[in-house]
């Protein structure tokens, strides 16, 4: 994309449709400032990591189905799917019919599903579980992500990491650094008088307090963004009080992309995942979502050099219980697969599909530690070195 | 120290919606504590602006039966969505409107603990029904709260309690009722006691005027053991066993705590006198009291970052933005879901987030374009006077005691533009921080 196409896009750091309404269409390019991706773009080939967090506990079992076995058919069947009805990985597991673009990239040898990913001590609290699968920390509650503590130990540029939203996850927060947020929508740039004060107010007085600090850090680490995403991206939201769908979050992702914008990672999310009733139907319209935006994306980014360095992580809090309950749901669970996928991506089975009949307490046992999926990300994707993420680095799996 | 005018000025932004300074005078006038007795022993459904802004209500939707083809259920979905944005409406209105913005806020903020999404809910009528629940019992007896809620139809629906039946339990809503609503995660109860829970909450169903009860063909009656407490435990005494547990007030204390002092948590010391005036009472409105004029509240100055529906509330009621038409609260609700706070909506059942995840530079550039638009249609006349005064009628107007000297020098820049100078007003972390 050239930089007068470019331009066209308006941007996405922080202005919303909403607020766009809200504050009319007056406005002006912010042309004096930096434009990053045109003065330092990232070299084609530099991996990109892209976060997909599933929210609520996505059920594995029905996503990477092992149809063949009569334990997964006897312990939910009105949930389960039989063999006529699975995407055939091997004669053994199936993905869920909803993700027939995964299914593809899997024929494609671009998808790596890793089997049985947990931690140690499954925790069933939603809460408490994604604050792990964000952390990295199952033995003690830390305040940092590991995407945050990447960004710690890596130096002090806002924009190496982007969340697509307002409210930052734990997963992007470090203890110096955190990622910008971005959200989804055309840019109505702040009056030059209103930008001055905000240079102003980004210096940090002798009387604040930690929480007024706090304040004027995202100041200036705004101006940083603004200069960078200004000129970048656009897109319309959809002023749906629900919020913005997984595939607008991508498509973000995908222009920034394309611009050469110096991001290595981003962070996006898809939610209602917690499916403790009538899941079938939910589940698969929900994996239907998934897989559209993300193999969409993923054939986008085939067409740009930047894009065939982006390498996509989808997880999820925790797998459900693999007996149903009576209301056709799940209730929570412990181990899931993870999809690690993109043109990087050595793609195949990776760890041990977890047994249906050696059970803890009716919860799989996890064969894969996650950290073991950061661990290759970080050193892979990342170029870092994952003992300054990670407390434990188990071996890697290989799958980039 | 804080001056008193500046503690009297936190307590009047922490209980309401941001604060004039004319507010704060008036509640220095009647000192802390009357000031916090009143609060407590205003009844909000009496407020005027209360009584001028009714809650919507809803024909219930003729039944379209099970065979309903596609289109007549795509049009029932489309109409309560529009009227669960209508409900939404109202409640923005409602705390713009109301005279003593306490229960209001109140309110938002057992919403915020009991937090429950219209996303998935769907039904307004059961909204709008758990959110005068909320309202009416938000500071008496904390059993009586956290029972209606337990069997709330909203709660049900949200939760799954309407699935949970003697054939298979459903674990959703004992759980988070012990790990979110009463005691905290992992305090005390186990993964038995949610499985044994679960059991003893089988068999409540939504019924069709959206009031709650038991079919007792679905519910379990055989024995089950939760917290220690054993018996044919159903929903009441699942509730007694929970509230039991000693270390469950603390939990609460702490929560109240989070929403309205600051992020940072109590001390045990505090929280052992929070504890004290929730007494064996349950009394909520004892331990508000409590909160609210403990010597640690004022020296808390600076520690909590406002929340979007605080930061927009507040503005609007101080700068008087008209909120009349649906246009006017259809702006604001899109200002908070840039912001990541629509009411009625929050992300999860375990509420919204706090603390730092307000300040992302997503919401920068947000906040300021809204405050800009809210200076358009506000009221500035108290920055009729001169220009070099205007700095400090800012700070009165909006209820702050006084500005570092970096957003008095950024202020003082930009006053001889009143919108601006508002707009940046509103931005200050003095301004974001309480």
């Amino acid at each position: 994309m050239d930089p007068i196409s470019r331009r066209r896009f308006l941007i996405a750091s922080g202005v919303t449709g909403g607020a766009a309404l809200l504050a009319g269409e007056a406005g002006f390019l912010l042309s004096h400032l930096h434009d990053r991706a045109a003065s330092t773009p990232l070299a084609a080939g530099t991996p990109i990591l892209v976060v997909v967090t599933m929210y609520g506990g996505n059920d594995g079992l029905n996503t990477v189905i092992p149809y063949a076995d009569s334990a997964y058919q006897d312990a939910r069947p009105e949930l389960a799917y039989d063999a006529g009805e699975v995407l055939h990985l091997d004669g053994d597991l199936g993905l869920n019919p909803g993700l027939k673009g995964m299914a593809k990239l899997w024929q494609n040898k671009q998808l790596a599903i890793i089997r049985g990913v947990g931690y140690p001590k499954p925790d069933h609290s939603h809460f408490r579980s994604m604050d792990i699968w964000q952390t990295a920390s199952p033995s003690a509650p830390v305040n940092t992500g590991w995407i945050g503590r990447w960004l710690d130990a890596t130096g002090d540029d806002p924009i190496r990491a982007v969340n697509v939203g307002s409210i930052l996850p734990p997963l992007v927060v470090g203890a110096k650094a955190t990622a910008a947020a971005l959200s989804i929508g055309k840019a109505t740039p702040l009056p030059a008088g209103v930008t001055t004060a905000l240079v102003g107010l980004a210096k940090s007085d002798a009387s604040d307090t930690a929480s007024e600090a706090m304040v004027c850090s995202a100041y200036a680490a705004q101006r940083k963004v603004a200069a960078t995403f200004d000129p970048v991206v656009g897109g319309q939201r959809s002023g749906d009080v629900e919020g913005d769908g997984l595939k607008a979050q991508l498509a973000v992702v995908g222009q920034c992309v394309k611009a050469g914008v110096p991001t290595k990672v981003y962070s996006v999310s898809l939610d209602g995942f917690d499916t403790h009733a009538d899941e079938k139907e939910t589940q698969q319209g929900l994996l239907e979502v998934l897989d559209s935006a993300l193999s969409g994306f993923l054939a986008d980014m085939a067409t740009d050099a930047r894009g065939r360095g982006v390498v996509v992580l989808v997880y999820s809090e925790f797998g459900r219980r693999v007996a149903a309950n009576a209301s056709q749901g799940t209730d929570h669970g412990t181990a899931g697969p993870v999809f690690v996928v993109g043109p990087p991506v050595k793609g195949g089975f990776y760890g041990a599909q977890p047994s249906l009949r050696d059970l803890d307490d009716g919860d799989l046992k996890s064969t894969v530690d996650f950290r073991a999926v950061y661990g290759e990300i970080v050193h892979k994707t990342l170029g870092a070195d994952p003992h300054q993420v990670l407390d434990t680095v188990p071996g890697e799996l290989g799958f980039l | 120290m804080p001056s008193q005018w500046e503690s009297t000025a936190r307590l009047v932004r922490r209980t309401g919606f941001g604060a004039s300074g004319a507010e704060v005078d008036a509640a220095l006038r009647v000192g802390p504590a009357r000031f916090v007795a009143t609060l407590l022993a205003a009844d909000p459904s009496e407020d005027p602006g209360a009584k001028a802004t009714p809650a919507p209500h809803f024909a219930a939707a003729a039944p379209i039966g099970k065979g309903a083809d596609k289109a007549a259920k795509k049009q029932r979905n489309k109409q309560r969505k529009e009227q669960l944005v209508a409900a939404t409406a109202w409640w923005v209105r409602r705390m713009a409107a109301v005279e003593q913005p306490f229960g209001e806020k109140l309110t938002f903020g057992w919403h915020n603990h009991f937090a429950t999404s219209a996303k998935k809910v769907k039904y307004p009528t059961l909204m709008l029904a758990q959110n005068a629940t909320l309202r009416a019992h938000g500071r008496g007896d904390f059993h009586t709260l956290a029972y209606a809620m337990l069997t709330d139809a909203a709660m049900l629906q949200w939760l799954d309690g309407q699935k949970n039946t003697s054939k298979a339990p459903n674990e959703n809503l004992a759980r988070e009722f012990m790990e979110l609503f009463t005691l905290g995660h992992a305090n005390t109860y186990t993964e038995t006691d949610v499985r044994e829970g679960a059991r003893a909450l089988t068999g409540w169903r939504i019924q069709q005027d959206g009031g709650t009860g038991v079919q007792t063909r679905l519910h379990d009656s055989g024995r089950k053991t939760v917290l220690g407490v054993s018996g044919n435990l159903d929903a009441a005494a699942f509730c007694d066993a929970v509230l039991g547990v000693p270390t469950g007030p603390g939990y609460l204390a702490k929560r109240m705590w989070g929403r309205l002092v600051s992020d940072t948590p109590p001390s045990a010391g505090v929280v052992d006198r929070l504890v004290a005036a929730y007494g064996a009472e349950r009394d909520v409105g004892a331990m508000l009291s409590a909160m609210l004029t403990a010597p640690e509240f004022a020296a808390a100055q600076g520690s909590i970052v406002i929340s979007p529906v605080e930061w927009l509330i507040g503005a609007v009621r101080t700068l008087r933005v008209p909120v009349k038409t649906d246009a006017d609260t259809m702006k604001l609700i899109q200002v908070l879901r840039g912001l990541g706070q629509v009411p009625f909506y929050p992300p999860s059942v375990g509420g919204w987030p706090s603390g730092r995840a307000w300040l992302s530079t997503a919401a920068v550039e947000l906040r300021l374009q809204a405050a800009l638009a809210l200076t358009r249609t506000g009221d500035l006349s108290a920055l009729d006077g001169s220009v070099p005064s205007r700095v400090d009628a800012v700070a009165h107007l909006l209820g702050i005691a006084s500005w570092s000297a970096r957003s008095s020098a950024v202020l003082r820049a930009s006053a001889s533009d009143p919108q601006r100078l508002v707009a940046v007003a509103l931005n200050t972390p003095e301004y974001l921080v309480h």
